[in-house]
């Protein structure tokens, strides 16, 4: 097929899609490197003195530890629950699974602040003190939607009769899963442990409204916007997260591929 | 040996509890908070529809739900719009590298969701980005103004964050059609724009509809966006939502106002989705 005119047009218009798709994400970088106080054009020079400005921080520090332990939390829970709900749904034949499956995929389909709000009232209701666990709590929660997507996805391939064979061969339940079930689902698991994380570090509603005193990542840096002079810090902060984001990401895609190969393979 | 249904709702009982206690609980719990009354710190739990009154009557909480609707409508179809060429030249052109491409397209969607936006207060600033390169490239001779804090920074910011949610769902049903109806179409003489509008994009409307809603249902409720680009003109409905729960305190209210959302929304969504299937009955 020759290359027609409106194939070029149409190939024009996506790169400059992805370049406007790209261009605030890779704005803030480049000022954070920048030496002037505020983000504009013309840029003044290179430093690093707003990166080092974040060192010795303590409030930073303290709320980046915060956000490790939400991510790291919500993101083994949302995987454990996304392992449950995505077995269910690619292995067993029931009435009402798509309604289940509805229920658990919902948090997607709501407005976040509407989640936050309820979930809010409720724990205050309980008499709950607002936390890093309220946070762990509703990350678990629009988590799992993510999860469940990449575990289905990784568990569709897997060919039940392997888990059969094992069976026949004598093995306990519990040794199936060891090592049967587990290394061949490894590289979808691991793939929804960093997407899950990775949504957890980048969340701020429901930790805005949840987080109480111990703010996270996100709070902070909301909470550094009112001040105009520690924008630059910011500009450098949020790159690192971006770049902590792309990282995560890239070794999720890797993985997620990697177990669609190993299942196209058997 | 149970049976398969037993096991199924056995396996998937936990993550579905967990579903039920943490958002269908407290959607209720949020129900019926909107029924009630607060005075100061006590809730009054006596039914009252007065909240439902003060968020469809008064002319402040109308104007807020109208505009949210009107701006998420206006992002949602323009992200669709922009979208589905990107979606039509992954699904047809993307080759071997399809799963690439959809990465690529997604993944600043998942990076600095907070940093985005201020990222476009930085663009559209009155010293900012946009204005100062037109200044130099002489488009304009002072800077525009107008340009940030308004309802105009509002949509283009959601716009550029929703982009990827609504590739997804139209790439999806790009890549269901059978590609032999258009060999079919072209045989029958149909040249490729007629091929584009008689087959192809009929067949993936159901990609287009739930790409609308997707995009629709959490702009809606967006909160931060408006709060950092709005400005006095871009204040939407969530930023009411959140000052009941904060300083005015008034729960009852608060909640009204989310549920008329939530209810708006999905009525909306339920007449899209109509629409859909009565233009199918149309075609056949």
């Amino acid at each position: 097929m020759s290359t027609s005119p409106a194939r070029k047009i149409l190939w024009a218009y996506v790169v400059l899609y992805i370049v406007i798709l790209y261009f605030p994400v890779v704005l803030l970088p480049i000022f954070s490197f920048n030496d002037s106080a505020t983000p504009t054009f013309p840029l003044k020079g290179f430093t690093f003195k707003w990166y080092e400005g974040l060192i010795g921080n303590e409030t930073m520090l303290k709320a980046a530890r915060n956000s490790l332990i939400v991510g790291s939390v919500a993101s083994v829970g949302s995987t454990i629950l996304g392992i449950c709900a995505a077995r269910a749904i690619t292995r067993y034949r029931f009435r009402g699974k798509s309604a289940a499956s509805g229920l658990i995929m919902a948090p997607l389909f709501l407005p976040e602040i509407i989640i936050a709000i309820s979930l809010l009232v409720v724990l205050l209701g309980i008499g709950a003190n607002l936390s890093l666990t309220t946070v762990m709590l509703g990350h678990l929660l629009i988590c799992l939607p993510y999860s469940v997507t990449v575990l289905v996805s990784g568990f569709e391939g897997f060919d039940p009769s392997l888990e059969e064979a094992a069976q026949d061969l004598g093995a306990k339940p519990l040794r199936v899963l060891r090592l049967v079930t587990l290394p061949i689902l490894a590289p979808a698991i691991l793939s929804s442990l960093l997407v899950a994380f990775t949504i957890s570090l980048d969340e701020f509603i429901l930790a805005f409204f949840l987080s109480g005193s111990e703010p996270t990542l996100p709070v902070y840096i909301w909470g550094q916007l009112r001040f105009a002079a520690k924008l630059p810090n910011v500009l450098a902060l949020g790159s690192l997260l971006i770049a902590a984001s792309l990282i995560l990401l890239t070794t999720a895609e890797i993985m997620r591929r990697r177990a669609e190969r190993r299942l196209a393979g058997r | 040996m149970r049976s398969e249904a037993t096991r199924g709702w056995l396996v998937i009982s936990a993550p579905l509890l967990y579903a039920l206690l943490l958002l269908i609980g407290p959607i209720i719990v949020i129900l019926a908070n909107s029924f009630w009354t607060q005075d100061y710190l006590t809730i009054d739990r006596t039914f009252t529809l007065d909240n439902y009154r003060a968020a469809l009557g008064e002319p402040i909480y109308r104007d807020l739900l109208f505009r949210s609707l009107k701006v998420s409508a206006i992002v949602s179809v323009v992200t669709v719009i922009l979208a589905y060429p990107v979606a039509y030249f992954i699904s047809f052109h993307g080759g071997r590298a399809k799963g690439l491409w959809i990465f690529i397209i997604t993944v600043p969607f998942w990076t600095g969701y907070l940093l985005r936006i201020l990222s476009w207060k930085v663009i559209l600033g009155y010293k900012g980005v946009l204005n100062s390169a037109l200044l130099g490239l002489g488009v304009i001779s002072e800077p525009l103004e107008t340009l940030l804090y308004s309802l105009n920074a509002v949509i283009i910011t959601l716009a550029h964050s929703w982009a990827a949610f609504a590739i997804l769902p139209i790439y999806v049903s790009l890549e269901k059609l059978d590609r032999t109806l258009l060999e079919a179409a072209a045989d029958l003489g149909q040249g490729p724009i007629r091929q584009f509008l008689r087959v192809t994009l009929p067949l993936t409307l159901p990609g287009v509809i739930a790409a609308l809603l997707i995009v629709m249902i959490p702009t809606v409720g967006d909160y931060v966006t408006p709060k950092l680009v709005g400005g006095k003109d871009g204040v939407m409905i969530a930023n009411a939502i959140q000052v009941q729960f904060g300083k005015a305190s008034n729960w009852p209210l608060g909640a009204a106002l989310a549920v008329t959302t939530m209810i708006i929304v999905s009525m909306s969504a339920a007449l899209m989705v109509l629409a859909l299937q009565l233009f199918r009955r149309l075609m056949k």
